[in-house]
C-alpha cells in the first residue's frame, strides 16, 4: 500500500517534504560523529595519518557502485512498469553518483600519493573507478542530449542496464590487464585484516554517507518533479496562446 | 559587427544548452585518453613519454567529431539560407561560426588538459607545454575542419566523410604541435622553432578556412 | 521600385526546370507563382533569393539600394523555419534582428503582431508547427526589407493565422513592398499570377 501511495508524484512531494528535514538532520549528526571518530582513530604504523583518507574514500567508493545499482532498479521500473517516478529517480541519481565517484577518485589519488610519488597510478581499483566515472558522465550526457524527458528516460534506462551488466566485465578485464603489467598491488584498501579501531568509524561513515545519498537523492527527485511540472506548464502556456490568439485575431478581423 | 557578435552568442548558447554538444567533446577527449594506457600498458615512464602525442591525438579527434554539426544543423533548419542571403559577408559569418565553435568546444579541451596530464604522469612543464601548443593549434584544427564541415553539408553526408576529408589536412598541425611540446619537454630542438610554425599554420588557416568554407557553401546550396 | 527577371533559365541535377522565364513586380504589388508540383516554383524563389545560380538570365531590383544585391534586400520564408529549439522565442527573434541588420522594429511589437507575445520566454521547442511558422513570419517584420520571397507561407497556419498573415502582407504592400509567393493555395490578397509548367 505505501508503495502505491508513493507512486503518486504529489504524494511523493508531500511525504518527502516532511521526511527530508529529519533525514538531513540525521545525516549531519552521523557525519559529525563519524568524522570525530575518524579523527580519533590511531595512525597506521606504515601509512601514518594518510590512512584516515580511507574513512572518506571507502564510503564514496561503495556509494559509487551502490548508486548505479539504484539506477538499475529505477531503469527496470522505467522499462518494465513504465513508471514516471522511476525516470525521475534514475535521472536524479546520475549526477549524485558521478559526484561520489569523483570524490572516490580524488581521495583515492590523494591516498596513493605518498606511496606512489604521483597523483595517479594505473592501479586496478582506481582505474575501474575512473571507468565507472566515465560511464556516469556518458549517462549524464545522454540525459542532456535528448530534450524530451520520457524519451531520454528509456534510452538512459537501456544504457544503465547495459552498464550494470558490463561493469563487472570491465572490472574483471581491468584487473587482468593490471596483473599482466604489475603483479602485486601496491596499495591494499580495506580487507578483513582491518583493525577494530578502524572498523567502527568506517561503519559510521558508511551509514552517514548512505544517508547523505538518500537525502540528496530525494531532494534531487523533488527538484526534477518540479522541473517537469514547470516544463508541462510552459507547454500548456505555449499551446494556450493559440486559443487566445485565435480569439484576438478573429476579433481584429471582425472590427476591421 | 553586431551581426557577427549575435551569431557567436547564438552558437555558444546553443552549444551549452540541452542537446548542445560542447561538453561531449571533452568527454570524448577524456575517454580516448583513458583508453590509451589499456593499449600501451600502465607503465608511467612510457606514458609520460607518449603523453603529448596521446593528448594531441585525443584533442584532434575530439575537435573533429564536434565539427560535424557546425553547418549541418543550420542547413537542416534553413538558417543557413538566411545566413547566405544576409548582408554579412559569408566568409565573416563562417569565421564567426568557427570562432564560436572553438570557444564552446575547443577551449574546454585545453582546460581539461591538466587533468589528463595528471593521468598520463606529465609534470608541470610538460602539461603547460601541451596546453600552450593546444591553445595555439586547436584553432587551426577548427578552421581547417570547417572546410570539411562545409563540404559535408553540400554532400548531405557528415560523420565519416568529414573525418576522411579533414584528417589529412590536419597532419601539419599535428606534426608541429607534438614537435613543439616534445621540444619543450625533452629538447633537443628549441621550443620556438616548431611553435612559430604552429602559429603560422593557425594564422594561415584563419584565412584559408573561411574563404574555402564560404565558397563551398555558396556553390553547394540547392 | 520594381523587381524583375529576364530570360531566366534554371537547371537542377542536369534537368532543365524552367527556361526563358520573365517576371516583374512593382512596388505595392504581389506576384503569386502557381503551378503543379515540380514545376519549379521553389526553384524560382531560390533563384531570386540568390540561393540557386541561374544558368541564364538576370534579376534586378530597380529603385532599390544600389549598394546592395537583390538577396540582401529580400526576406526569404522557406519551408524550414530557421528556428533553434534550444533558444527561447525572444532569443530566436532577436538573433535574426541583430544578424540581419537594417532597420529594426521592436521585438515585442512583432511578436504580438503574430500573436505569440504570451510565449516570449518559452523555448521554441514547445511551439507547434503553426506557431513556429508564426515566429518565422515575425522575422519578416522585425527587420524591414522591401522584397518578401514566400514559399508556401500559409501551409502550416490555421484559419486565424492565415487571416493574420493576410493583414501583415497587406500592410507590407501598402508600405510599397513587393511580395513574390509560391503557393498552391489562394494567398488571400490581390495578386498577379505567374503560371509555371502549365504546358508540361
Amino acid at each position: 500500500m505505501p508503495l502505491i501511495d508513493l507512486a503518486n508524484p504529489s504524494r511523493f512531494l508531500a511525504l518527502t517534504g516532511r521526511i527530508l528535514p529529519w533525514l538531513a538532520g540525521a545525516t549531519a549528526i552521523l557525519l559529525a560523529i563519524g568524522l570525530y571518530q575518524s579523527a580519533l582513530a590511531p595512525d597506521d604504523y606504515q601509512q601514518g595519518a594518510t590512512v584516515k583518507i580511507m574513512f572518506i574514500h571507502v564510503p564514496n567508493a561503495w556509494l559509487s557502485m551502490f548508486v548505479w545499482g539504484v539506477m538499475s532498479l529505477a531503469a527496470l521500473g522505467t522499462l518494465v512498469w513504465r513508471h514516471p517516478l522511476a525516470d525521475v529517480a534514475a535521472k536524479a541519481a546520475a549526477p549524485i553518483g558521478a559526484a561520489f565517484t569523483f570524490l572516490a577518485l580524488v581521495t583515492g589519488s590523494l591516498w596513493g600519493r605518498p606511496m606512489w610519488g604521483t597523483y595517479w597510478e594505473w592501479d586496478a581499483r582506481l582505474t575501474s573507478v575512473l571507468i565507472l566515472f566515465l560511464m556516469y558522465l556518458s549517462l549524464m550526457a545522454l540525459w542532456r542530449a535528448v530534450e524530451d524527458p520520457s524519451r531520454a528516460a528509456r534510452a538512459a534506462a537501456i544504457l544503465t542496464l547495459v552498464g550494470a551488466i558490463n561493469i563487472p566485465i570491465i572490472k574483471f578485464s581491468v584487473d587482468w590487464w593490471n596483473t599482466l603489467h604489475q603483479p602485486a598491488s601496491v596499495i591494499r584498501m580495506g580487507g578483513p585484516t582491518l583493525d577494530k579501531s578502524f572498523l567502527w568509524p568506517l561503519l559510521v561513515m558508511a551509514i552517514a554517507f548512505s544517508l547523505l545519498f538518500i537525502t540528496l537523492h530525494l531532494a534531487a527527485m523533488r527538484n526534477e518533479i518540479l522541473r517537469r511540472r514547470v516544463r508541462s506548464l510552459q507547454m500548456m502556456q505555449a499551446s494556450r496562446t493559440v486559443f487566445s490568439s485565435e480569439q484576438s485575431a478573429s476579433t481584429k478581423m471582425g472590427t476591421a | 559587427m553586431t551581426a557577427l557578435a549575435a551569431l557567436i552568442r547564438r552558437d555558444i548558447r546553443i552549444a551549452l544548452r540541452v542537446g548542445g554538444g560542447a561538453l561531449i567533446g571533452v568527454l570524448f577527449f577524456l575517454t580516448v585518453t583513458v583508453l590509451m594506457p589499456f593499449a600501451v600498458g600502465p607503465d608511467l615512464a612510457l606514458l609520460s613519454r607518449l603523453g603529448p602525442a596521446i593528448l594531441w591525438l585525443g584533442a584532434l579527434l575530439a575537435s573533429l567529431l564536434t565539427l560535424d554539426r557546425l553547418f549541418t544543423a543550420d542547413h537542416e533548419d534553413g538558417s543557413l539560407d538566411l545566413i547566405v542571403m544576409s548582408r554579412t559577408p559569408l566568409e565573416l559569418a563562417c569565421a564567426a561560426k568557427a570562432l564560436a565553435h572553438w570557444l564552446a568546444a575547443g577551449l574546454p579541451l585545453i582546460i581539461a588538459t591538466p587533468v589528463l596530464g595528471l593521468l598520463l604522469n606529465l609534470d608541470g612543464t610538460a602539461t603547460l607545454a601541451v596546453a600552450v601548443t593546444l591553445l595555439t593549434g586547436t584553432p587551426a584544427l577548427t578552421f581547417t575542419g570547417m572546410i570539411g564541415a562545409a563540404l559535408a553539408v553540400t554532400m548531405h553526408r557528415g560523420g565519416l566523410l568529414l573525418a576522411v576529408l579533414v584528417l589529412p589536412l590536419s597532419i601539419p598541425v599535428l606534426i608541429f604541435g607534438v614537435a613543439a611540446s616534445q621540444a619543450a619537454i625533452v629538447g633537443p630542438m628549441s621550443f620556438g622553432t616548431p611553435f612559430s610554425i604552429l602559429c603560422a599554420l593557425s594564422l594561415v588557416s584563419f584565412v584559408i578556412g573561411p574563404f574555402a568554407a564560404a565558397a563551398s557553401l555558396r556553390h553547394g546550396l540547392d | 521600385m520594381r523587381l524583375s527577371g529576364q530570360q531566366l533559365r534554371c537547371v537542377r541535377g542536369g534537368r532543365e526546370v524552367f527556361s526563358g522565364l520573365d517576371f516583374a513586380a512593382s512596388a505595392g504589388e504581389a506576384l503569386a507563382i502557381v503551378g503543379p508540383n515540380g514545376s519549379g516554383k521553389t526553384s524560382l524563389l531560390r533563384v531570386i533569393a540568390g540561393l540557386l545560380v541561374p544558368a541564364d538570365g538576370t534579376i534586378a531590383l530597380d529603385g532599390g539600394d544600389a549598394e546592395l544585391s537583390v538577396p540582401e534586400q529580400a526576406h526569404y520564408l522557406g519551408h524550414r523555419d530557421a528556428l533553434k529549439p534550444a533558444l527561447s522565442v525572444a532569443e530566436n527573434l532577436s538573433f535574426w534582428r541583430e544578424f540581419l541588420g537594417g532597420e529594426p522594429e521592436d521585438s515585442a511589437k512583432c511578436l504580438s503582431a503574430v500573436a505569440l507575445d504570451h510565449a516570449t520566454h518559452l523555448p521554441a521547442a514547445f511551439l507547434s508547427a503553426g506557431q513556429r511558422r508564426r515566429l518565422s513570419i515575425a522575422r519578416l517584420l522585425t527587420v524591414r526589407r522591401p522584397v518578401w520571397l514566400l514559399d508556401e507561407p500559409t501551409s502550416a497556419l490555421d484559419t486565424a493565422g492565415q487571416a493574420l498573415f493576410v493583414g501583415l502582407m497587406q500592410g507590407h504592400l501598402a508600405r510599397g513592398g513587393i511580395i513574390v509567393a509560391a503557393t498552391h493555395l489562394p494567398l488571400g490578397i490581390e495578386a498577379r499570377e505567374l503560371r509555371m509548367g502549365g504546358a508540361a
